[in-house]
């Protein structure tokens, strides 16, 4: 296949933000996720744990707590605000104060009416969940300290709180307080301290669960409110519980980064009476658990290090298949990075702002495998903070270099640069059909810009160096309401594809401005894709690793495509946990496509034959120790590279040399606080 | 220590040129040792007298018919029984004097070949893999044979036993490259397969050879590249289900045998008792490439015993009944006596079952030694007859003369024929040295014995001379580079040494003065270092003699022959060349003849090993067990500490690589 240059980037500073609380819908099968920074999170467990929506954060919103009402998603914060979102415009749709000061939780009754909120003032607040927006019902008994916790009983008539040194059970109908449960201090020195319940959960045999910052998870008999049983799981606190659904399991998360599962289960299996049990323990994360949920099959647990970690209880899935293997999720679904191909530029997206780089340049000549001497280093050209409270959600740098716009969900900016880069300047007079976009695109020849806005429209401005002009907006049929997440343009400008979460693929003729097809649905979310500059074959990528390649002239998928199909991708393909996020194509051999996900990159030769499923699937390393002539007997159309790993963008340069940005998780743990401090052995 | 004695011809080879094989198919033993049973690869079996080199009788088949497997003699019924046409088995009796007269039958499948022992009843083994007694089939020639192997496999050998309670049928198979061994027991029938572990790609083996000891029947098997492997399976080996795989055959390594150049073509390993091997085809290690060698090694010590240049070509073929070795070479098929006396050092080294006194082996030892000087001397007379010019002078002209005319040959460019010339110059000048007391070039000997080119057998009294000189610098020299030196002569060379001890033996200045007498030779750095830590800490054994027990040692190890006092000696050299190595362990490149710090440990638990009840007994070793003890414990807990650092070190080395890669860099990949 040959050699490649390749520009190896590390100085992306990709800082993920920690996770701060979630909660998972069993009806949807979907998991929202919020971060520290505001951002929103909503995954799609169905289709491959993919991240399909992401809402961008806000400086002013600090979500502490989360709640699904059937499909509406409702967060509170210690703003003090409850906010519903707007999840297919991806923003915040409406805001109410609760006027109790930061709020700490927020508990929806099981019949989805009513959603109560527990406030710093002590106050637990009741709202009525209304078909549009939500209305504030009435306070319960007021008490002395926050309310940090709260769990309605699953027949909607009692709730229990959680608060400093106590829980009190309210009854929901008369808002009294009928169960004072005090809530022992930890031993020692941390006995003036006061003792904060994170967490509780009401079960519906009346059985209260809390965990606290003393260490401890307690059971406790609702009806009498009296303590059960304690468990002692940590010296540091237990910040978040989560019960499944038939209430036989829960998971506590702790400061030390450990998950412990508790079953209810008998001692001995003859005996009926039944005991909450310690059972087992999980340690996938460095820092706090601070959020945890107990889907049907897995814990999913994140926190402080800002990975989510979804890990199958193997007494649910079946052993040794693709639900059995834990995943983790480091890096979005979706890139970051922009690569502009002509101009050797590389836009880096923040939450607060964006920077530009230039690569180097090397003339020397280099051995395999080695490293070229740097003739000219990177340099960033510019760092450009948005403006505004809300975080960027979404940017594009053109392939020539001399246009970069940005969005959030209040504005969408546009920007000239000029003189190699070194000036910037904003484009002031815009077309006012060009609202805030989910995803950016500029043609190849930079001289339209495509914004995807509400409703899977897309908006079509011509750019030239006067002005700016509003061309027309592309229409999906009527009732495509999700938002677009994925955009490609072709290199002749004739044709732009669009694919939205519901699956849909669009393609639009960009000569008429109309709709030219819509490639059949596949039940999996597309993740990237992309039109190859002379066939005209559309490439699509889904979450479930599939690919398929469909001719948008003849309007049906390509013979490689169907054979591809018809063999079935090799089974190590499709165990790959992290999902293809970009597509792209050799201009010199138009047979190459090259793909990535976060630990490899691969060059797929459609002139080659594809892997045989009884076959190993080599990858570049391992055939690179082969010997030469069972090289040649192994290699197959799929040429996986993973010499780089933690990939954030893989991109080939007109004058084809790749450009690799990577990101290694190391970098990222090492910019994390510290742990809590552990004894280990001999420290 | 085995010896082959001179050959005579039993009969002449058919004279037909470039013929791969010799025309032989099978010697089989007759009714005593004195009588062999010959078959022709086409139509002849003979009788002979051995020790007459006549044929007493000669059965031929007709025209048109072969034998297709060797004639067998039938002990108990006093027949003749062979193969022809491979379908029709003849039995005849010894006064049967037309065979085509005599007693026929055909069998319904073909037959591989009839084998019969002394004491067990012929046995008929079939193509196919089937084997039936000779009786029962003949109660029913046309019975129909099953069929036992695949298709692909086919039998490449196979011969037959008789134990104390059974009869076994061995053969081997080979089936695309893989080799299987089958054990047929008769009486019960019961069929065992085993798979031959697998040499080097394209290696199959060249010759097999049975033996039965102990309730075990070992497998002897040469391969091309000069291995010898045996593989031992017991008789009482439990009897497997029908149908099941063929289990692996664990092999051990007896000897490599230097091949030469190439792979070995027609050779053949027989196994002569537990620690003998007759090897013909294979060459003599100090003769140069050519095959044409018949040798007998011992596994035990790996040494060459005898050797013999076998005239003509060799076919690879070699039978061995009653200390004689049959052998077919070039036109000639040869009648060679051999004998293997059991060897009283490999019992006392605990290398064979038997065990002898101390006293039977020291009087064994001076049997030997008293031989050995004896075919020393006939040597001489011989050697004495075949002077050449150069040998004139070699033996006429005073020292420094021989030194320089030794120096002049040895920078002689044209190596071609360097190597008898230095064998002879060799043999001349030891001899020489013997008989003259007065003469002695220790330098020009060290010069030869670092050509490479001698060996013990080439030069067999170049180390009694060096004894007898007490230069034990060329002695070490000559057990260091001869591989074929008899364990007869090392422990002459440790007895002698031992002798030495108790007198009072060599100044060390003398000894100083012999190695500046022969820096060119090469005065290690380990002379050097034992002269230096010789002041801080007293080496226990004198230097001429540490000098000599390293390479000696290496070949006599545990050997109960050294006395008690030798074996606190060797213990206590041992401990001081230990305590040297953890003095300066960053110098871990000694001279060459100074032993290994791995190898010192090994000499040292196996010393132990073998008497550690006496030297516990001994009062006087008991400080040094002591002393030695604290040590090893000092070094262990050091070493684990060492084991702890650098499992640290590994880890920041692995960081540091990764640490490596920077903010930014091009590199260049290669996809395939």
């Amino acid at each position: 296949m040959g050699e490649f240059k390749v520009h190896r980037v590390r100085f992306f500073d990709y800082m993920p933000s920690a996770i701060r609380a979630m909660v998972f819908s069993t009806r949807t099968e979907r998991l929202a996720l919020a971060r520290a920074d505001g951002a929103l999170e909503i995954f799609n467990f169905s289709d491959n744990y993919f991240q399909e929506k992401v809402l961008p954060g806000h400086d002013g919103r600090a979500v502490e707590a989360l709640c699904w009402v059937g499909p509406r998603l409702f967060s509170a914060g210690l703003n003090g605000e409850i906010t519903e979102y707007d999840l297919e415009n991806l923003r915040p749709r409406y805001t109410v104060e609760a006027y109790g000061g930061p709020i700490w939780t927020i508990s929806v009754n099981s019949q989805g009416t009513l959603l109560a909120v527990g406030c710093e003032d002590g106050t637990v607040k009741m709202f009525e969940v209304l078909k549009e927006r939500i209305q504030f019902q009435r306070n319960l008994d007021r008490q002395k300290g926050r309310i940090i916790s709260l769990s309605w009983h699953p027949s909607g008539t009692l709730i229990a709180a959680g608060m400093m040194d106590m829980i009190r059970i309210f009854d929901a109908e008369t808002g009294r307080a009928t169960h004072r449960l005090l809530v022992d201090r930890g031993a020692g020195a941390s006995k003036s301290k006061e003792v904060v319940v994170w967490s509780i959960a009401f079960l519906s045999d009346h059985t209260i669960i809390s965990s606290d910052s003393a260490g401890k998870v307690q059971i406790w008999d609702g009806l009498n409110g009296t303590l059960i049983r304690t468990h002692l799981i940590t010296k540091w606190d237990v910040l978040a519980l989560s019960v499944s659904q038939d209430e036989s399991s829960l998971v506590a998360g702790t400061s030390e980064g450990t998950v412990v599962q508790f079953q209810f289960i008998s001692s001995t299996v003859d005996r009926l009476d039944k005991d909450w049990v310690r059972t087992r323990t999980f340690k996938n994360h460095s820092h706090d658990v601070r959020a945890l949920a107990h889907t049907e099959t897995a814990v999913v647990s994140g926190g402080m290090d800002t990975q989510l970690v979804v890990r199958p209880l193997l007494d649910k899935v079946e052993k040794n298949t693709r639900e059995s293997a834990m995943r983790k999720v480091s890096f979005p679904h979706r890139s970051l990075v922009c690569c502009a191909k002509k101009a050797g530029l590389l836009l880096f997206q923040f939450p607060d702002h964006l920077e530009l780089w230039r690569l180097g340049e090397s003339d020397g000549y280099g051995k395999l495998g080695g490293s070229l001497p740097v003739k000219r280093g990177p340099e960033k050209l510019i760092q450009l903070k948005r403006k505004g409270e809300d975080h960027i959600c979404c940017s594009a740098l053109s392939p020539c270099g001399g246009w970069l716009a940005y969005s959030t969900v209040t504005s969408f900016r546009l920007y000239r640069l000029q003189n190699g880069s070194i000036s910037i300047c904003k484009v002031s007079k815009l077309p006012k059909d060009l609202l805030p976009a989910h995803q950016l695109c500029f043609s190849t020849n930079s001289s339209k810009l495509f914004a995807s806005s509400s409703n899977s429209s897309v908006v079509v401005v011509a750019l030239n160096e006067l002005e700016c002009k509003y061309l027309g907006t592309l229409k999906a049929k009527y009732g495509c309401r999700q938002p677009v997440h994925q955009l490609s343009a072709s290199d002749n400008g004739k044709w732009l594809a669009t694919a939205n979460t519901d699956c849909e693929v669009h393609v639009y003729n960009l000569d008429k401005l109309k709709l030219h097809c819509t490639v059949p649905v596949y039940g999996s979310c597309p993740t990237a894709m992309a039109i190859h500059p002379t066939t005209s074959n559309l490439v699509v990528v889904h979450a479930d690793q599939q690919i398929f390649e469909y001719s948008l002239v003849k309007k049906e998928y390509t013979e490689w495509s169907r054979r591809l199909q018809k063999q079935g991708l090799h089974s190590m393909w499709l165990e790959r946990d992290t999902p293809i996020t970009h597509v792209t194509f050799n201009p010199k051999n138009p047979a190459h496509i090259i793909v990535h996900d976060m630990f490899m990159f691969c060059i797929i030769d459609k002139s080659l034959p594809l892997p045989e499923a009884k076959n190993v699937l080599y990858n570049q390393m391992a055939l690179r120790s082969l010997p030469e002539p069972d090289r040649v007997l192994h290699s197959h159309g799929f040429k996986i590279c993973k010499d780089f790993q933690h990939l954030l963008c893989v991109s080939l340069l007109e004058d084809h040399s790749l450009v690799v940005v990577e990101r290694p998780l190391l970098d990222i743990v090492s910019q994390l606080p510290a742990p809590v401090r552990q004894k280990k052995f001999a420290t | 220590m085995a010896a082959l004695y001179a050959g005579y011809t039993l009969r002449g080879l058919a004279p037909a040129q470039n013929r791969p094989n010799s025309g032989i198919q099978g010697v089989e033993a007759e009714r005593d040792s004195d009588h062999v049973v010959v078959t022709d690869s086409t139509r002849c079996v003979t009788l002979y007298k051995v020790s007459d080199q006549k044929p007493l009788s000669c059965w031929t088949v007709k025209q048109g018919h072969t034998l297709t497997g060797a004639a067998v003699y039938n002990a108990r019924t006093q027949e003749y029984v062979a193969v022809s046409d491979r379908k029709v088995i003849r039995i005849w009796k010894e006064d049967d004097i037309i065979l085509d007269k005599a007693f026929k039958a055909t069998v319904s499948s073909d037959v591989w070949r009839v084998h019969c022992v002394a004491g067990g009843d012929p046995v008929v083994l079939f193509h196919r893999g089937a084997v039936r007694l000779l009786d029962s089939l003949l109660s029913a020639p046309q019975q129909p044979i099953e069929e036992v192997l695949s298709p692909e496999e086919a039998i490449s050998w196979s011969t037959n036993i008789v134990t104390e309670s059974q009869q076994f049928v061995i053969f081997t198979t080979e089936q695309k490259g893989d080799h299987f061994l089958y054990l047929q027991r008769l009486n019960p029938n019961s069929l065992q397969r085993y798979h031959l572990e697998r040499e080097e790609p394209g290696l199959s083996p060249l010759s097999f050879s049975v033996s039965y000891r102990d309730k075990h029947i070992r497998l002897l098997y040469l391969y091309p590249n000069g291995h010898v492997y045996e593989s031992v399976v017991s008789v009482r080996a439990p009897v497997p289900e029908e149908g099941a795989q063929a289990l692996p055959l664990p092999r051990s390594l007896l000897l490599s045998l230097p091949v030469g150049e190439g792979l070995l073509q027609a050779a053949s390993a027989q196994e002569l008792d537990e620690a003998h091997v007759a090897v013909v085809g294979v060459p003599h290690p100090s003769a140069g490439s050519g095959k044409d060698f018949l040798c007998i090694w011992n596994t035990n010590f790996q040494t060459l015993q005898a050797g013999k240049e076998m005239a003509g070509k060799i076919y690879g073929q070699l039978w061995s009944f009653w200390n004689k070795l049959f052998i077919p070479h070039g036109k000639t098929f040869s009648v060679i006596p051999y004998d293997c006396p059991k060897s009283s050092l490999a019992s006392a080294l605990g290398k064979q079952r038997q065990s002898l006194t101390n006293d039977q082996v020291l009087e064994l030892i001076k049997v030997r030694i008293q031989f050995i000087l004896g075919s020393l001397a006939k040597h001489f007379i011989i050697k004495m007859l075949n002077k050449s010019v150069f040998n004139l002078l070699m033996q006429t002209a005073p020292v420094e003369e021989v030194q320089r005319e030794v120096q002049l040959l040895l920078s002689r460019t044209d190596t071609q024929d360097l190597q008898t010339s230095v064998g002879q110059l060799a043999s001349t000048l030891a001899s020489r040295s013997l008989n003259d007391p007065a003469f002695y070039t220790p330098s020009s000997l060290v010069q030869l014995v670092h050509t490479r080119y001698l060996c013990h057998s080439v030069c067999p009294d170049l180390v009694l001379l060096a004894l007898e000189r007490k230069d034990y610098f060329l002695c070490q020299l000559c057990l260091q580079f001869f591989p074929d030196i008899p364990e007869v002569v090392t422990c002459a060379s440790l007895i002698a040494q031992e002798h030495e001890a108790g007198l009072n033996g060599f100044s060390l200045a003398d000894e100083e003065d012999r190695s500046d007498n022969l820096a060119e030779g090469g005065a290690t750095a380990q002379r050097d270092n034992e002269k230096a830590s010789a002041a801080e800490q007293m080496c226990p054994v004198g230097l001429h003699k540490a000098v000599l027990l390293y390479p000696a040692s290496a070949r006599l190890l545990r050997s109960n022959i050294c006395t008690m006092l030798s074996n606190v000696l060797f213990l206590q050299y041992l401990q001081f060349v230990y305590l040297k190595f953890s003095h300066d362990a960053c110098k871990p490149t000694q001279g060459l003849r100074s032993p290994s710090l791995t190898q010192v440990m090994d000499w040292m638990g196996l010393l132990l090993d073998a008497h550690f009840t006496v030297l516990v007994m001994t009062p006087d070793v008991k400080d040094l067990l002591l002393n030695l003890h604290r040590f090893v414990k000092s070094q262990v807990r050091f070493v684990s500490e060492l084991g702890k650092i650098e499992g640290s070190l590994q880890e920041l080395d692995k960081m540091a690589l990764k640490r490596d890669v920077g903010q930014y860099s091009i590199e260049i990949i290669e996809l395939f």
